[in-house]
């Protein structure tokens, strides 16, 4: 594994991963260690919304490696964070137990207000807390395992790829929509009490969330990292820029997009759960196509095929949309998203990271030619001849 | 697969009255032409007289409507995807050089080596001594060894031509099929691929479509000469260019 680990991590990359895990100990530590209405003091509701903006970074790192590496262009992203959501919530719905409105030690609210004579057979197993976590990944996982299956053995690509995702995960929006789905119809899962013995409300429970998301999105990002840097990622690249082409040279193209496609829903399932238990509730409107959209606007903002790109323009435009929705400029947010998207895609076809690294490059390539030269003076070396 | 009890042709590619129709235009009409192993051979026609239908056949991009092509005496080529024919060592250069123009001329070659192309096989790849030494031996064959860094897609049209080459190299495949290796090339280019293809038949068997006619008489090979889609004159460059056929059809008079 070492030469995985050397290989993953380049400067910009560790300087990314110091970044989150100053984030991951210092918010938390901030908002239990000092009083309340000091200036350094983190308060919860901003450790709530961070951690909602990490869970969002861990979804854009997902797309960013389907669609920044291989070219796959999922507008249905989301509902495999949907499904991750709707596994844990059912996780917390079931640790209610009779705290519930209406008493019921096995059925959730909503079962017994529609009149569920028992709890449904998917529904088992949701108690343990480790067969809901298997299911976070499973789910997702398995979803995107069969729909890649047909899909990338048809040769379906492109826009046509996009539309049938974008189908997906309408569909799925319509089935969770009804009552007898059994997942709460239109109100979806909420109340939630605790979770693993934690009240979900406390500050300290809350403050471990956060961790655990910049946690999440560590190893998310390592996992990126190690598959784009392997021999893979190069095929992934291949794939995405000439797709024949490399089948061709003998590569199955479809066995690869299955496997990135797989991986990459996997770890949207996980961000979805670590968000449900954050935000409190997980309805069907996880699954409207709208937020999958605005998922790869995130990656095109921050940068397409850069992976920090991606995480970082999940937090940024989630940011702005925060600022922005909450004051007298909230009528027109989707008109200034809509706006930054094409602003983005004129003036920074790259993105914030792709723009900064295009002009930090060709910096960096001469700073270190001029450091050679000047050493190779001072050991007395006739200077090397750099015409190529 | 279907694998018969006897080579049903000692030829290494062996088309047979093969046949294919896009809404009702024959693009290869009843279509026979055998390759030997060891061959090289240069096919001539113009536009539209199925060269490039015939080469996706040959590598799985079109299926035939009726006929049989058969790779090696054995094998059907009909019957299988464009990754199976590639792994069983037909390689194909396009007529529009395409390399992987954000990935370095090294990791162009890496990925045409004829390795493991699994999935697991690339994730936990690790580059080992004898796949950087045919890589090395690629690049200076192909003369790119200085620019092994640089991105493919800031090579010259003619270098492009020549990485493309090198990946067929590389990718070490049994039969080459080269579409069109010398289009925008200098005269000195061209010469220098000639000979390269000479250098390249010594061990390989080698089917080259091409236009320019100064250089299909450098390679001084076979020469086949294609017409709607079907085999119009065969033989030394001279008989060929020679066929009143030929003539009126293609070079003109």
């Amino acid at each position: 594994m070492p030469h995985v680990l050397t290989r993953s991590l380049d400067r910009s990359a560790t300087v990314f991963l110091m970044a989150v895990v100053a984030c991951g100990v210092l918010i938390p530590l901030s908002n239990l260690l000092l009083p309340a209405g000091s200036l350094f003091q983190v308060p919860t509701y901003l450790v709530s919304l961070f951690g909602k903006y990490v869970c969002y970074a861990i979804l854009a790192l997902a797309i960013d490696l389907i669609w920044g590496y291989c070219g796959i262009l999922s507008l249905g992203h989301g509902a495999f964070f949907a499904l991750g959501g709707y596994a844990m919530g059912m996780y917390l719905m079931r640790q209610i137990g009779s705290r519930g409105v209406y008493g019921n030690p096995l059925l959730p609210d909503f079962m017994v207000f529609l009149n569920y004579p028992k709890l449904p057979w998917y529904w088992h197993g949701f108690d343990m807390f480790w067969f809901a976590c298997l299911m976070v990944l499973v789910v997702p996982g398995l979803l995107a395992f069969c729909f890649g299956w047909l899909a990338f053995r048809s040769r379906v690509t492109g826009v046509y790829l996009s539309i049938i995702t974008q189908a997906m995960t309408y569909a799925l929006l319509l089935a969770f929509f009804r009552n007898d789905f059994g997942f709460g119809g239109n109100n979806g899962l909420t109340d939630f009490k605790d979770i693993l013995g934690f009240n979900v409300q406390a500050d300290g429970t809350r403050a471990a969330l956060f961790a655990l998301s910049c946690l999440g999105l560590i190893v998310g990002f390592l996992i990126c990292r190690a598959v784009v840097t392997s021999k893979l990622g190069k095929v992934l690249i291949a794939v995405r820029d000439a797709e024949s082409r490399t089948r061709f040279l003998g590569y199955r193209v479809e066995s690869y997009k299955l496997f990135v496609f797989t991986l990459s829903a996997c770890m949207a399932g996980v961000a979805g759960a670590l968000y449900v238990p954050q935000v409190g509730i997980i309805n069907p409107s996880e699954f409207a196509p709208g937020n999958s959209i605005e998922a790869v606007i995130w990656v095109a903002v921050g940068g397409r095929g850069t992976l920090i790109g991606a995480a970082l323009g999940a937090v940024v435009v989630n940011y702005a949309k925060t600022y922005f929705t909450s004051g007298a400029l909230a009528p027109y947010w989707l008109f200034m998203l809509g706006a930054m998207f094409i602003l983005v895609t004129l003036l920074l076809p790259k993105g914030i990271i792709g723009t900064f690294n295009s002009w930090w490059e060709p910096w960096k390539a001469r700073r270190l030619a001029a450091n050679a030269a000047s050493a190779a003076r001072e050991d007395g070396v006739s200077e090397p001849n750099m015409a190529e | 697969m279907n694998v018969m009890d006897t080579r049903a042709t000692s030829a290494l590619l062996y088309l047979d009255g093969v046949h294919v129709s896009f809404d009702g235009f024959h693009a290869i009409n009843n279509l026979s032409l055998t390759l030997a192993p060891g061959e090289m051979r240069a096919i001539i026609g113009p536009n539209g007289a199925g060269k490039t239908t015939m080469m996706d056949i040959i590598t799985g991009k079109t299926k035939p409507d009726e006929g049989t092509v058969l790779f090696d005496g054995v094998t059907d080529l009909t019957r299988l995807d464009e990754t199976r024919i590639a792994e069983l060592g037909i390689g194909r250069k396009f007529q529009k050089p395409t390399v992987f123009e954000s990935q370095t001329i090294e990791d162009n070659l890496l990925l045409a080596l004829n390795v493991d192309h699994s999935v697991k096989g690339t994730l936990f790849w690790r580059e080992t001594k004898p796949e950087s030494e045919r890589i090395d031996r690629v690049l200076e064959t192909i003369r790119l060894t200085d620019a092994r860094d640089r991105l493919a897609g800031s090579l010259s049209h003619g270098q492009k031509q020549w990485l493309e080459i090198g990946m067929l190299l590389a990718q070490d495949p049994k039969l080459l099929l080269v579409d069109e290796p010398v289009a925008g090339m200098t005269d000195v280019e061209t010469h220098q691929t000639a000979e390269l293809l000479r250098e390249i038949n010594r061990d390989k068997t080698i089917m080259v479509v091409e236009h320019d006619m100064t250089f299909v008489r450098e390679l001084g090979v076979k020469v086949t000469c294609l017409h709607e889609g079907t085999v119009l004159a065969e033989g030394t460059i001279d008989q060929v260019s020679s066929n009143e056929r030929v003539i009126e059809v293609y070079l003109g008079r």
